[in-house]
């Protein structure tokens, strides 16, 4: 019946008192893909995890994870999925390696395979020589690389990946994000929520974009960024009467009419390369002083601000309160 | 049979986690050492020579009463411990995981049993030091372990529906102590019942610790047992059949905030 489809949920409903965290939402990942949850605080990015990983019942709906039911056949599921949640949820007082042990006991692996899995995964994860200390020793990013190789244990068809990369620092950050190419090369099917556009962009095949506990828009991370748009060049003038001269001279350099408001100049760019300089040059000769020049990219509110017509984060950040106080 | 067995397994499994957790946490470790010792001497030095009790040497009195209540604190690191896991994330993943759903619990309440046995020893030693003495065999004693192991692990499950409640591990520990700690005190354990107001005196003869500490001085001071280690029992196995069920089905539906 599900096919391919790793990941088929319809309709799912979840609120918590008179919140509604999820208001029927349909999700969809073939088998061996990565699927993007893209969202603000409190969307209903995580309630749709719970429910997929079975730690939450839904309200209404269905859903199928690896071909099972994740209501009636969650037993069974359990053992073929792994989730990575928002908090590095390890053992503090116990080794990097005895955490490891414990989870695949707990997945039934046996004593030496787990002993074997837990050696491998700290080999990959670059926490070979920390296995033996306590990991509340570790630093975040090891604490994250412990915690992805937990759910990585039991080699799971379906991997759950709750905002992975949320509160590391930009190095770690990368790391993760090969780590999680790693995984996906070996065929793991993959649903990861962020907060992050770049990390939608980076890793997911498709991305449904969540507001509200609804998908409002959903499909391949061109698609989503040709319907917001690409890159721009943002120029600050030092003396706003020369917007038309500035215009003028940089009319055919992006792909779109620059536009001018309040002295700063945005360019459409759909190719990076060289436009900086280019737009310099060009200023210069037509003799218009410029303060700052940047290249932006869309971002989540972006998104946002071209899907819905509000701002992501005002709306999260108040939806997550409430969330948070009736969970 | 088979998920009987994944169930044994599982909870061995975490009563393992539990254990190697507790040298390393120095805290953990002085409150199944150092406190009981400080409370047999307090109390046996600081109240011993201002509390009457007639037929009995304090210290002999004591000896029952205080490792009763240490026994029922036993379970208070359940209670730190799970509402811990909770704030962590941790009871999330293990709730993703194929294991048994008891066996969180199980692991936590049946590593009290182990800490407990060894505070019940550091007391029964000190008190042995400071004058104590049985009188009784070594069945009847053996007995008294058993009896005060069980009492243990039955607030241990009390102490785990408190961690579960509990939306932090400092709120965990305000619910154990405000609803515990005076349960303890109002009953035989450190006064005798006679001396106290005519109110907490029908408390003190109802409480299910009166009990448990009078079925303990019949059986290792050769007191009069009445009902009591009967009675004793099935209090403990009353209290794990109510608390166990309601505890495990909290878990089933603990999500973390």
């Amino acid at each position: 019946m599900t096919g391919s489809l790793a990941i088929e949920a319809s309709g799912l409903r979840k609120s918590y008192g008179d919140v509604v965290a999820l208001d029927g939402i349909d999700l969809c990942a073939p088998q061996g893909t990565v699927l993007g949850l893209l969202g603000p605080n409190g969307a209903g990015k995580t309630t749709a995890v719970r429910i997929l990983t079975t730690l939450l019942p839904p309200d209404g709906g269905s859903a199928h994870v690896a071909g099972l039911d994740v209501v009636r056949e969650a037993a069974r599921l359990r053992a073929h999925i792994g989730l990575a949640g928002q908090y590095a949820a390890v053992d503090e007082s116990l080794t990097g390696k005895e955490n490891l042990e414990m989870v695949g006991r707990l997945y039934h692996l046996g004593r030496a395979r787990s002993r074997a899995r837990a050696q491998d995964l700290l080999a990959r994860f670059d926490l070979l020589e920390a296995g033996d200390r306590l990991a509340r020793t570790y630093s975040g990013g090891m604490r994250r690389r412990l915690d992805l190789a937990a759910a990585l244990v039991a080699e799971p068809e379906v991997l759950f990946l709750d905002e992975p990369t949320t509160g590391l620092d930009p190095r770690s950050r990368l790391g993760m994000w090969a780590t999680i190419e790693d995984c996906v090369a070996a065929g793991t099917t993959v649903l990861l929520t962020t907060q992050y556009l770049d990390e939608a962009d980076r890793l997911a095949d498709r991305i449904a974009v969540i507001d509200r506990g609804r998908a409002i828009a959903e499909g391949t991370p061109d698609e989503l960024k040709d319907r917001v748009g690409g890159e721009w060049l943002e120029i600050a003038l030092e003396d706003r009467s020369d917007a038309d001269t500035a215009i003028a001279a940089l009319a055919d350099l992006g792909d779109g009419r620059p536009t001018c408001e309040e002295g700063l100049l945005r360019v459409p760019v759909a190719r990076r390369r060289g436009v900086i300089a280019e737009s310099v040059r060009r200023l210069d000769e037509a003799q218009v002083a410029i303060d700052d020049v940047t290249v932006r990219r869309p971002t989540l509110d972006d998104v946002f601000m071209v899907l819905t017509g509000h701002a992501a984060e005002e709306e999260g950040t108040e939806e997550r309160g409430r969330e948070e106080a009736l969970a | 049979m088979t998920a009987l067995r994944y169930a044994a397994s599982d909870t061995a499994v975490l009563v393992q986690r539990n254990l190697l957790r507790i040298p390393r946490a120095p805290d953990l470790l002085i409150s199944f050492t150092v406190q009981p010792i400080m409370f047999v001497l307090l109390f046996a030095y600081v109240f011993g020579g201002a509390i009457d009790t007639p037929g009995f040497d304090y210290v002999d009195f004591l000896m029952p009463g205080i490792i009763a209540q240490t026994m029922s604190f036993g379970g208070f690191v359940t209670a730190l411990s799970l509402a811990d896991d909770m704030k962590k994330g941790l009871i999330d993943r293990f709730r993703s995981l194929p294991m048994a759903r008891s066996a969180v619990l199980a692991g936590r309440t049946l590593a009290d049993v182990v800490t407990n046995m060894l505070s019940l020893a550091i007391m029964v030693t000190v008190g042995l030091i400071i004058g104590f003495s049985f009188d009784a065999s070594a069945i009847e004693i053996a007995a008294g372990v058993g009896l005060m192991l069980l009492f243990g692990f039955a607030f241990s499950w009390i102490f785990a529906l408190f961690g579960l409640i509990a939306s932090s591990p400092e709120s965990a520990q305000a619910l154990g102590f405000v609803i515990i700690f005076p349960i303890t005190f109002i009953s035989s354990a450190f006064v005798p019942v006679e001396s106290m107001p005519d109110g907490l005196q029908w408390f003190a003869e109802a409480n299910p610790f009166s009990v448990v500490v009078d079925a303990m001085r019949a059986l290792w001071l050769d007191a009069p047992a009445g009902n009591s280690i009967w009675g004793a029992i099935a209090w403990s196995a009353g209290i794990t059949a109510v608390a166990a069920p309601l505890a495990v089905s909290r878990y089933r539906r603990a999500v973390t905030a």
